[in-house]
């Protein structure tokens, strides 16, 4: 006790102490295990010796960059349909939700409660061939007589937009909701339309919201690997599947690693882009 | 310019506007002349706020009639409305400057940058925040803030500028000074000021014309003077400054009789009945020299500075005297005392035996 009263700068060091802890344990440890392992050369049957193989990185960007570029095109098209889906819903709720805000949340948050798996699993039946949403499509002319949506990349991007859905209307609703109702009143009150007064001050002000939805929808989507394989085929697979495949079933752990390796670089690199493009203010609030 | 110059900017014709069951604002009338520096003033949720808001467009009336000019702006929404709000919390746009909030209405209004930016610069001179431009509220004091809000409303030049407490969060020492500011930049601007208050002093500072607001009505609409020397109520009486008021009769033109016989003279008006009448504290002197006289003992004196307030108890009640240090060290009578109060006929006013009303600081008999 004395010793902190003599060193009170100390304090929020130690503060932090156990989080760092956690981060070096269970992120930095298994994250240079994994760059060793990108490395390494070898087969399942001889085992992997550590080489300096950087020949594994140019391997998998070869071979795999067609579902690398469809990993961030899947992901991609899905963090837009989720923004434009669950933006007017959340915008809906925070200023027209009343008192049942907090029901509405709960409905939007309810689907977390069932697991991962079985939820896609459930996209299986709404899009079986025979199943209800294919007929309507058919009924409509959006899908051909004979044509399905189960297998194709729009199932796939279909079903990474629900599943990652509530990853985007969270923090849409916590920004939205904290926009005081009178900042529109002011804007109509300076010759506003409803809709300029929408894209000057509700828009800018709900930034923070998409670009914090953004993040957590199209980082996790980027490396998703359920949906791929449980509405696709092979032709709609992601370079998760790929990594999943690799590790678990052909036990080619050089490969994986200097995929998952490239694929964090990869997100790295578009989030730079993308701080650039809203600017890094926008990103911290 | 089809509008004859002396339609008043605005007027309400028996406004009335309900929430559910409760009438906010009980039908309300009033004309408010082009130029003038008007003042709403009532205590808290007497519907102040609800008539502002109203005019402003963001409440529907559930029925009468609101003019702007000669223009019926009924079913008008605000950004059609020729006048700009001043808002009790401000609402500045916090992810713009201060540059940008300024410009806002002008930029909605379609008028060329150039001029834009020399409206806006020529504004924040006005109210002293040049060189500021480029900060964002949160930056800013909230004196300041407040300036940027009027700066913001006034620069769209409107027909009327509508203030809804605007000094309220403000410290004592700053609202004083804002009250002389604000009557200068009306002064200077021209525009119409409708400022709604609950601080009876700022409204009497500041406003030519004020409406003195009760339960969703108007109890009086007068010059702040015409207020003070004559309320037409015991509300009125006893909201805008101290007011002695004692029950009695008019038993004839001019005559009241009072609960233990006494007569006092004041102009009655023709009316009838029982009554109170009233006398303000500083208009009663300590010597037998005025018409209306009432014999009475010292309770207690306190010195407040520029005068001694006496507290005379009398066989009508007690009553407050201001009595004024014209002497120095003030010599006031001494608790126990035996005084005469006196008084002129002109300083008594005579008010309905009603209610005196929540914030009433008089003292009824
Ligand atoms: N949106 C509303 N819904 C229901 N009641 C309201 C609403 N706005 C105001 N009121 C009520 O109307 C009355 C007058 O309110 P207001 O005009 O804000 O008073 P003031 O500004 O004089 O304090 C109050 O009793 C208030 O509770
Ligand atoms: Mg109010």
């Amino acid at each position: 006790m004395s010793f902190l009263h003599r060193h009170k700068g100390l304090t929020p060091y130690l503060l932090l102490l156990p989080g760092i802890a956690w981060l070096a344990v269970f992120f930095l440890v298994p994250l240079g295990f994994l760059g060793y392992q990108s490395l390494e050369s070898g087969s399942f049957e001889s085992g992997y010796t550590f080489t300096w193989s950087f020949s594994n990185y140019w391997d998998a960007i070869t071979t795999y960059d067609e579902q690398l570029l469809r990993s961030f095109l899947y992901a991609g098209i899905a963090t837009i349909l989720a923004l434009a889906v669950s933006y007017p819903l959340v915008y809906w709720i925070a200023f027209r939700g009343g008192r049942w805000k907090n029901l509405f949340l709960i409905l939007i948050v309810a689907p977390l409660f069932v697991t991962y798996l079985v939820r896609t699993l459930a996209w299986l039946n709404i899009l079986a061939d025979e199943g209800p949403v294919v007929s309507a499509f058919q009924a409509i002319g959006l899908v051909a007589e004979d044509g399905r949506l189960l297998a194709t990349g729009i199932a796939v991007v279909a079903g990474i937009t629900y599943n990652f859905l509530p990853f985007m209307a969270l923090p849409l609703y916590v920004s939205l909701e904290q926009i005081d109702a009178r900042l529109l009143e002011a804007a109509e009150d300076l010759y506003a339309s409803k809709r300029q007064a929408f894209l000057r001050v509700t828009l800018p002000l709900s930034a923070p919201g998409i670009v914090a939805g953004t993040l957590l929808t199209f980082i996790p989507a980027a490396g998703d690997f359920i949906n791929a394989q449980l509405l696709g085929t092979p032709r709609q697979s992601m370079v998760g599947n790929v990594i999943q495949s690799k590790f678990l079933e052909l036990i080619d752990y050089p490969a994986a690693a200097a995929l998952s390796f490239i694929l964090m670089a990869l997100i790295l690199a578009a989030l730079l882009v993308y701080a650039r493009i809203v600017g890094t203010e926008r990103l911290t609030g | 310019m089809s509008e004859s110059m002396t339609s008043p900017d605005v007027r309400l014709e028996e406004v009335v506007k309900e929430f559910g069951e409760m009438r906010a604002v009980d039908g309300i009338s009033l004309e408010i002349p082009r130029g003038s520096f008007f003042a709403l003033l009532g205590p808290s949720g007497c519907g102040k706020t609800t008539t502002l808001r109203m005019i402003g467009g963001f409440e529907e009336a559930t029925s009468g009639r609101i003019f702007l000019g000669d223009r019926d702006v009924v079913g008008l929404p605000p950004y059609k409305r020729d006048v700009n709000t001043v808002f009790q919390s401000y609402a500045l746009f916090p992810h713009m400057t201060i540059a940008d909030n300024v410009a806002f209405g002008l930029q909605r209004k379609g008028i060329a940058r150039a001029e834009v930016n020399t409206r806006v610069a020529e504004i924040l001179e006005l109210v002293d925040l040049a060189g500021r431009e480029s900060r964002k509220p949160r930056q800013l004091s909230g004196g300041q803030q407040q300036r940027v809000a009027l700066a913001r409303a006034i620069v769209c030049n409107p027909r009327v500028l509508l203030l809804d407490e605007p000094l309220g969060a403000l410290d004592l020492k700053l609202r004083k000074q804002m009250q002389l500011e604000l009557k200068r930049i009306q002064h200077e601007i021209g525009i119409t000021f409708v400022h709604v208050t609950h601080d009876q002093e700022e409204a009497m500072t500041m406003a030519d014309t004020i409406a003195v607001m009760n339960g969703g009505r108007i109890e009086q609409l007068g010059t702040p003077a015409d207020l003070y020397e004559r309320p037409q109520s015991a509300f009125v009486a006893g909201f805008l400054g101290k007011s002695n008021l004692l029950a009695g009769t008019i038993t004839g033109e001019g005559l009241v009789r009072l609960v233990d016989g006494s007569e006092l003279r004041a102009s009655t008006n023709g009316t009838r009945g029982p009554v109170s009448i009233g006398v303000r504290p500083e208009k009663i002197s300590l010597s037998n020299g005025g018409v209306n006289r009432l014999a009475g003992k010292v309770k207690e004196s306190a010195y407040i500075g520029v005068a001694t307030e006496v507290v005379v108890t009398t066989s009508v009640g007690e009553l407050t005297v201001f009595h004024q240090n014209v002497e120095a060290g003030g010599v006031a009578p001494a608790p126990g005392s035996q005084v005469t109060l006196s008084w002129a006929p002109e300083a008594t006013f005579v008010v309905d035996r009603g209610d005196p009303g929540d914030r009433g600081e008089e003292h009824v008999v």
